[in-house]
């Protein structure tokens, strides 16, 4: 298996964490090959991206425009369905660039897609077995695909653990010049600017103590119980994603990847299934205790302490022995 | 503006503990409680929106067995001023592709200025949307936002990225894009609004209705496909407290004091 690409995000002249997982991916696909690693951008950020990803994967290909400055998924995905030969393996991090890029590029490169792959359990016959979960997360499924003319495979953030491998002097090609010579066609997306996520009345990112609540407080008005229980703790309250688009708590609260990561002592989940955008916004939490009437809810699996409760008739109960506690 | 949204009907996770049936096979389906797949819903409600300010049309489709009319009925309901009803056993065990072939196809019959998936539905892939697009070579956005009108034939959109910043594009139409949820607050509908749309007539389409070939549909032409669930064991999970109510609370508020959770 020797065309196994892997398309690496960059920031600020770094390539994104995940570029060491899509690594250790590849090399579970095909211990023995050279797995290509492609950045695409502009300027001195995309050349410094290209030399760390060069000490990671012993081949980079570089794609530099200006109008790659900003990511535009309509502009690449066409410059990346002529570069990426036939049958290739193009692996990616499933966030929301991929979400953008790699359905669509899956169907121009002709190629087979595995979206949110959490792990590989082995390829057989030209198929590559995997696993995904489903219903949000509540279970996870068995699911082979057909590498017979090549796939685009996007990878959970997280799930692949990076290897410890030693650092390679790995080949940077430009590609730019080659493949860009016409120019870039009219993009029919134009990008106009990035909006940075409004700034909270409290920053929960630095909260010590986080009383967070999801979707089992059901109603708008029992929000109360949450913010009488943080009262109580001296925490400040948090929340997952379906009570910020029920607009009944700002944006600013949401814990997730679409919203903050935290890293408080305590993380007081209640309510909260515990999907994997949620949990990826816990990493840095260094105690959960998971309150949820469906004990068979995620978030037990990441909390360190379990109650299996309704948050509605058990969070008063609690915010009285904490007061008496005190 | 003549728009098109895609949606499914789907067990409500909020509503259901998923159990498996069949030796992981299937899940346990008696006694599900479906609902429409909650970013189709905001898709939905943009589609509306859209509409009410520039005029037009909104259209939903669903590719599904008899019961998902359901879906279609309510969003009929919410505003939506017609449905189509996609119905083929032979395409049961689809992958992402087969199902955008089969939109495809549907979009083909009519003329859409815009057509609108949610991000991502029960299985998590967030994948139709992006493939219908590349099969129509229409331009794509997901994770959408934000709609605004923005002068003829385009649309100024915004996609969330990461840690909730807001990317803002212009869109030419006609295009394809996938709905996050939080986009809007998407509109109650009761049991009476249903009631009203029980009689409307609600196209139904098969394969062949739709020029497809039903060969290239369904599991035998699926590239990508389910061997079984199963539910995985990961880790030793949480320290699951027992007792009544106050003891429970007794205990985390031992624990809460012994992690700094007081203060």
């Amino acid at each position: 298996m020797d065309n196994l690409f892997a398309y690496i995000m960059h920031r600020e002249g770094a390539p994104h964490d995940s570029a060491a997982e899509l690594l250790a991916a590849a090399r579970q696909l095909a211990p023995q090959a050279a797995p290509v690693a492609i950045l695409a951008g502009h300027g001195p950020e995309l050349d410094a991206a290209c030399q760390q990803a060069a000490a990671l994967f012993p081949q980079v290909w570089k794609i530099g425009h200006p109008y790659l400055a900003q990511p535009n998924a309509e502009i690449l995905r066409p410059l990346l369905a002529r570069l990426v030969p036939q049958g290739a393996l193009l692996l990616l991090a499933h966030e929301h660039f991929a979400m953008d890029l790699a359905p669509g590029l899956s169907v121009k490169l002709g190629a087979a897609y595995l979206p949110d792959a959490v792990a590989f359990t082995g390829i057989e016959g030209g198929r590559l077995k995997a696993v995904r979960e489903e219903f949000a997360g509540l279970v996870s499924a068995h699911v082979s695909l057909d590498l017979s003319a090549g796939a685009v495979i996007s990878l959970r953030p997280g799930a692949f653990k990076a290897g410890e491998a030693a650092p390679v002097q790995g080949q940077i090609s430009d590609k730019s010049a080659a493949d860009l010579d016409g120019g870039m066609p009219p993009a029919r997306r134009r990008y106009i600017e990035t909006v940075a996520a409004e700034a909270g009345e409290v920053d929960i990112t630095k909260a010590e103590v986080l009383v967070s609540v999801g979707r089992g407080i059901q109603d708008q008005d029992n929000l109360e119980l949450v913010f009488d229980l943080a009262k109580a703790l001296g925490a400040e309250v948090s929340c997952s994603r379906p009570i910020v688009d029920a607009k009944w708590l700002p944006k600013p609260r949401q814990v997730g990847t679409s919203g903050k990561t935290v890293k408080p002592k305590v993380y007081l989940a209640c309510g909260i299934s515990g999907s994997s955008q949620h949990l990826g916004g816990l990493t840095g939490a260094s105690c959960v205790i998971a309150i949820n009437k469906h004990p068979k809810a995620p978030i037990f699996q990441r909390a360190e302490v379990g109650v299996v409760a309704d948050i509605i008739q058990f969070l008063p109960v609690l915010t009285k022995a904490v007061r008496a506690a005190k | 503006m003549e728009i098109l949204v895609c949606v499914k009907q789907v067990p409500d996770t909020a509503e259901n503990d998923i159990e498996l049936a069949k030796g992981g096979r299937d899940i346990e389906r008696e006694d599900l409680v479906y609902s429409v797949n909650e970013w189709d819903n905001y898709a939905v409600e943009a589609a509306i929106q859209l509409r009410d300010q520039v005029g037009g049309r909104v259209t939903v489709v669903t590719i599904g067995g008899e019961e998902a009319d359901e879906v279609l009925r309510r969003q009929l309901a919410m505003g939506a001023d017609g449905g189509l009803h996609v119905n083929d056993e032979a395409l049961e065990g689809s992958d992402g592709l087969g199902l955008a072939r089969v939109l495809e196809a549907v979009a083909q019959q009519g003329s859409y200025d815009l057509i609108l998936t949610g991000a991502q539905a029960d299985d998590g892939a967030g994948q139709v949307g992006g493939m219908l697009a590349a099969l129509m070579d229409l331009p794509f956005a997901a994770l959408v936002n934000h709609i605004e009108p923005s002068g003829a034939g385009a649309l100024r959109i915004g996609r969330e990225v990461a840690g909730g910043d807001q990317e803002i594009s212009e869109m030419d139409l006609p295009c394809v894009l996938s709905i996050q949820t939080g986009i809007n607050q998407p509109r109650y509908v009761g049991i009476r609004g249903i009631r009203k749309v029980a009689s409307v007539e609600i196209p139904q389409l098969d394969a062949a209705a739709l020029g497809l070939d039903a060969a290239s549909l369904g599991a035998g032409a699926a590239r990508l496909r389910r061997l079984d669930y199963f539910v995985p064991q990961s880790g030793p999970g949480a320290r699951m407290l027992a007792g009544k109510p106050d003891q429970l609370a007794a205990q985390l508020v031992e624990i809460l004091k012994a992690k700094g959770g007081i203060r």
